[in-house]
């Protein structure tokens, strides 16, 4: 290991990789369980919900770690539109990461729903019952969750760019393995 | 490790090879593109001839034409109001609070099927009943029921074949009789639904009929034991033999209800039948033995109504897998597709009511009235 690559905190390291499966894991139930009639459709909407909601809580505490722990600096040599397309990026995912549960949570109130996180834990609504917030607030969850998925492909394209190609480190950083 | 004290600029990797970087290139790209028609994949873009609720919608809209801001099916309909009074005698069998004795809100709504919204009250004899119970704990029970005691068919894709072959022939602009009888005649799991329809009359009243769940579902009582059900509405009136629509009104069983809820509530008994273990709970078409257990869990007391356009239910989506703690789907494949189709006839109504670029202007009358 090389002492002049350093890395992100174990618990940013952490919270990256478990919530990288859970996002991974809640584009594809979400367009999976609108796309299907089966009963599919209702079991991935049972795991959507409570895994939005640990997403949500998951976030703040990872904003939290990384308020206190900045992330290591990105390379020296790294052009500066890069750089401006990592923070960007950077704090777009961040941005999402909190929209898309907080939408899905007033969109299910405004459409007068309850929000069941299980057969009987219920969250209190958040939005007042309006059935064109609701329509505004569906439409806007399912774009932003198409603006993450296209963001989180260049997130893993850029990552495996770092690890492959310009292998400087960037990408051990988070992983805490450097690839040759 | 290198003495910290002397200072070592970072280690540079060696050089890649050209072709090396086009390998290593070509893996990116790879993993890229098997993301993205992974994601297309699930999401039902790469894979056009999975049956999905926007099928089924568009399917049904193609049927009925399109009336937008209204339901895609049951489109006309009428508002009701009042409470759920439990007697108790279904809470050994669930413990969902709407069964404990005492009362629950209810928002209900009486409609025809069909998604025009003008049909006139005789053009089928089916008559539904959709139900909201707000639960004192939060919770909501919400069911939508019907005035038989089968579905036709048992599954989604039976289903999206029936609507098929009821759209209306361009020609005639009614569904062409041969290929409604070729789906018929294929699927003879049809022919309990095709019997009760034969002697089935389009009712004078809503208040007169009773209301099946079709589907079954799971009661779960306090010891976490699973007992499969289906229930019915049983109406406390009864049709008269003067009951009959008036010539010439296709709007009768709005006025029959303003009328009978100006006398006084209407009332009925949830009947609540205990499956047998042989019993079918994924078959819709399968009506159970008449001498299963049977509980009277409570009376439903309607006391107002109002207009489908202005009234409380409107904007509700009677979704029957919004279910309370104590209540669970059952296997039926009908269950989830009804959720499914529900929620894009929802959001396709309320986008319309929004405004929403690309939808089409809510309550646009339609240029012929039948």
């Amino acid at each position: 290991m090389n002492s002049s690559s350093p890395r992100f905190t174990l618990a940013a390291r952490v919270l990256h990789w478990l919530m990288a499966a859970m996002i991974l894991a809640m584009l594809f139930i979400g367009v999976g369980m609108v796309a299907s009639v089966s009963e599919r459709h209702d079991w991935l909407i049972r795991i959507h919900k409570p895994l939005g909601i640990a997403i949500l809580i998951l976030v703040v505490l990872r904003l939290a770690v990384r308020l206190r722990h900045p992330p290591p600096p990105l390379p020296a040599d790294l052009p500066a539109l890069q750089k401006l397309a990592a923070l960007a990026s950077h704090w777009l995912l961040y941005a999402l990461m909190f929209a898309l549960p907080l939408i899905g949570w007033a969109m299910l109130s405004a459409g007068g729903y309850p929000v069941m996180l299980s057969e009987s834990l219920r969250l209190p609504p958040i939005f007042p019952v309006s059935p064109t917030a609701f329509a505004v607030l569906r439409h806007a969850h399912a774009w932003l969750a198409m603006l993450l998925f296209l963001t989180f492909l260049a997130h893993l394209g850029a990552a495996l760019y770092h690890g492959l190609i310009r292998r400087d480190g960037v990408l051990s950083s988070m992983t805490g393995v450097r690839l040759r | 490790m290198s003495d910290p004290s002397i200072p070592t600029p970072p280690a540079k990797p060696p050089g890649l090879t050209r072709s090396s970087r086009v390998w290593r290139a070509a893996i990116i790209g790879g993993v890229l593109v098997v993301t993205v028609v992974a994601f297309g994949y699930v999401g039902g873009w790469l894979a056009p001839h999975r049956l999905t609720p926007a099928r089924i919608v568009n399917q049904l809209q193609a049927d009925a034409g399109m009336f937008p801001g209204y339901r895609r099916n049951h489109a006309k309909g009428v508002c009701v109001a009042g409470y759920f009074q439990s007697n108790g005698q279904a809470q050994a069998y669930s413990d969902a609070q709407v069964f404990a004795p005492g009362r629950t809100p209810v928002v209900g709504r009486f409609a025809i099927p069909g998604g025009n919204p003008y049909a006139p009250d005789s053009s089928v004899p089916i008559r539904s009943m959709a139900l909201r119970f707000a639960l004192a704990n939060g919770q909501q029970w919400r069911t939508g029921m019907n005035s038989m005691p089968v579905f036709p068919v048992a599954t989604p894709q039976a289903f999206y074949e029936q609507l098929q072959a009821q759209q209306p022939d361009p020609a005639t602009g009614k569904p062409n009789p041969a290929k409604v009888g070729a789906f018929f005649a294929s699927h003879p799991e049809t022919a309990a639904f095709l019997a009760w329809v034969k002697t089935a009359k389009p009712s004078a009243s809503f208040a007169t009929e009773s209301y099946w769940s079709l589907n079954a579902f799971v009661f779960v009582d306090a010891n976490g034991t699973r007992h499969p059900v289906r229930w019915r509405m049983v109406p406390q009136s009864s049709a008269a033999a003067g009951d009959v629509q008036k010539a010439g009104d296709a709007d009768y069983l709005d006025a029959d209800l303003t009328q009978r809820l100006a006398q006084g509530p209407l009332r009925w008994h949830l009947q609540v039948t205990l499956a047998d273990p042989s019993d079918p709970t994924n078959d819709a078409t399968k009506a159970w033995p008449t001498d299963r257990h049977e509980i009277d869990a409570g009376t439903l007391e309607l006391e107002s109504t109002q207009p489908q356009e202005s009234g409380p239910c409107r904007d509700i989506n009677y979704d029957p897998l919004v279910l309370p703690a104590g209540i669970e789907a059952s296997d039926d494949p009908l269950l989830p597709a009804r959720s499914a189709a529900y929620a894009t006839s929802y959001l396709r109504r309320t986008s319309e009511e929004a405004h929403l670029p690309g939808t089409a202007a809510a309550h646009a009358k339609p240029e012929t009235q039948p």
